[in-house]
């Protein structure tokens, strides 16, 4: 397969033997709350395997915990949520990655030691996990930074780390929750372009979170809205061109403009008074 | 090194003027003996060196076990304080009143149970240093970033992967705050439990010597003291510097 560039960073794609990672998600009347606050009221949202759903709304209004409550890491508690037909905590957070929105790599290991982190939690052993998670470093453009640690790399070196390691896990659904939102324009986006280029190499359900809706729009099959709080889904669209390979051209588009303004009115009017 | 080393240089010459001189002894209407000079403790030191270094192992033997079994009981009750919240609420607050007991009332009620030998001793230097371990090891876990956690959990983590990867590290640096504390403390505790009852140590000699008015070399004895605490503290910090490798 031809090596994709983008920029200086190089991506290749995958062979075709290797089947390609993903799970469906499916939430059925999905309520959380907060002792007395409630957070989320009624989220119905279906998504295909290998699709990717954007999910966009004011601040606070439980986009975290949505995603959290998709990773198993809580329960709902009203509704259902299945990840590939599986319903248990236990099943769902065996099948999802979750990528927190500080990169939060361990200051103790080193740039691959982090990115490894999966599989030596599955018991591989050191030098084996550091040669299974090398060859991804190269594809993602940070060779030369293996034995790096985390404080001295920038903000969006360690995003991609970051990513990496949720990558490697091996897991069919990837759950982001605002992946870019500590960087700088121009970094998220290059970041976009790199992560766009990233799932268009190897694709996988994914769940990203954000604030920004171009990037959701962007990056996402389709991107859902949320109220604020009790946060209920008040528009889903689809997205024109998700994870085009030229971002500005995409971004520009007239259909990507109406979407977008489409969304931000969707936004601006779900915001509920208290 | 150099600061304090000029600092503590300039503080024993002025010392050693006021004793030549005789103006200590004059102002506290002393004999000379009794408040030596520099050069007369390091002549106490260099004459008794045999006696010296034989009583500092003594006593180091016994701080560096009370350490050890602080460490042990201190790591080991704020991992399961912090495991275990019960145990936390249940435990603490008894925990905190234990370091208000006068080890005055304690230390001799040991010596008459058990005698003279290593064990009370071991036992207060512990009683001392246990509680900045514990302390110290309980507030770096529970600094420990719980979004880690929960991201941990998503990579396969089971409950142990998960203390010893995120918690256990985190902590560290906490740890080793407490057990400098400790390391500081345990001469002193030393010293305190061979004054109740001992045969033989830097806190027996000083002691003796006290009653026989041998006081250079009980100046001396501090001398050896204080350095054997600096040689902990350095030891200390080197392991830090060895372990934390991330600050």
């Amino acid at each position: 397969m031809e090596p994709e560039r983008r920029g200086s960073q190089t991506v290749e794609s995958p062979s075709l033997s290797r089947a390609a990672l993903g799970d469906s998600i499916v939430l059925r009347d999905v309520g959380h709350a907060y002792g007395e606050l409630a957070t989320l009221d009624g989220i119905e949202l279906e998504l295909p395997a290998h699709g990717v759903l954007g999910l966009v709304g004011p601040s606070g209004c439980g986009k975290s915990t949505l995603l959290e409550l998709i990773c198993g890491l809580r329960e709902p508690d009203a509704g259902t949520i299945e990840v590939g037909g599986a319903e248990g905590p236990g099943e769902r957070l065996a099948r999802c990655a979750f990528m927190p929105q500080r990169d939060l790599l361990l200051p103790w290991y080193s740039a691959i030691d982090n990115a490894a982190l999966a599989l030596r939690n599955q018991g591989m052993g050191r030098r084996e996990a550091r040669a299974a998670a090398g060859g991804l470093f190269e594809r993602f453009g940070l060779e030369g930074f293996e034995a790096v640690r985390p404080d001295q790399l920038s903000g969006g070196m360690r995003q991609r780390v970051a990513f990496l390691r949720t990558l490697i896990a091996g897991k069919p659904v990837l759950a982001l929750d605002e992946p870019f939102a500590s960087l700088d324009a121009i970094t998220r986006a290059e970041m976009q372009e790199w992560l766009a280029a990233a799932l268009r190499a190897d694709p996988r359900t994914v769940v990203l979170v954000t604030h920004d809706v171009e990037e959701a729009l962007y990056l996402s099959d389709r991107v859902a809205v949320l109220s604020a709080r009790p946060a209920g889904v008040v528009a889903e669209l689809a997205a024109p061109a998700p994870r085009a390979a030229d971002r500005d051209a995409a971004v520009t588009d007239p259909a990507f403009v109406a979407a977008r303004e489409e969304a931000l009115r969707a936004l601006r009017g779900s915001k509920r008074s208290p | 090194m150099v600061l304090p080393g000029l600092l503590l240089a300039a503080l024993i010459g002025l010392w050693q003027i006021a004793c030549s001189t005789g103006a200590v002894a004059d102002a506290l209407d002393l004999e000379s003996f009794l408040v030596p000079s520099p050069v007369e403790v390091a002549e106490a030191l260099w004459e008794s060196r045999g006696l010296l270094a034989e009583n500092a192992w003594v006593t180091l033997r016994e701080i560096l076990l009370g350490i050890l079994c602080a460490l042990v009981v201190g790591v080991g009750m704020a991992v399961l304080m912090h495991r275990w919240r019960l145990l936390r609420d249940a435990a603490f607050p008894l925990i905190v009143a234990s370091q208000a007991i006068p080890v005055v009332v304690i230390a001799p009620i040991l010596v008459v149970w058990f005698g003279y030998g290593i064990g009370p001793k071991i036992f207060i230097i512990a009683l001392f240093c246990f509680f900045p371990i514990t302390v110290n090891a309980l507030d770096g876990l529970r600094s420990v970033d719980p979004e880690a956690v929960k991201m941990m959990r998503t990579l396969n983590a089971s409950r142990w992967q998960q203390f010893r990867r995120v918690e256990a590290p985190a902590a560290l640096p906490s740890l080793f705050s407490g057990i400098k504390i400790a390391v500081v403390v345990a001469p002193i505790g030393a010293v305190f439990a061979e004054w109740v009852g001992a045969d033989a140590g830097l806190g027996r000699l000083i002691q003796s010597d006290l009653a026989n008015y041998q006081v250079a070399r009980q100046f001396a004895a501090v001398v050896v003291l204080s350095a054997l605490a600096l040689a902990l503290i350095g030891l200390t910090a080197l392991a830090e510097r060895h372990v934390v490798t991330w600050r």
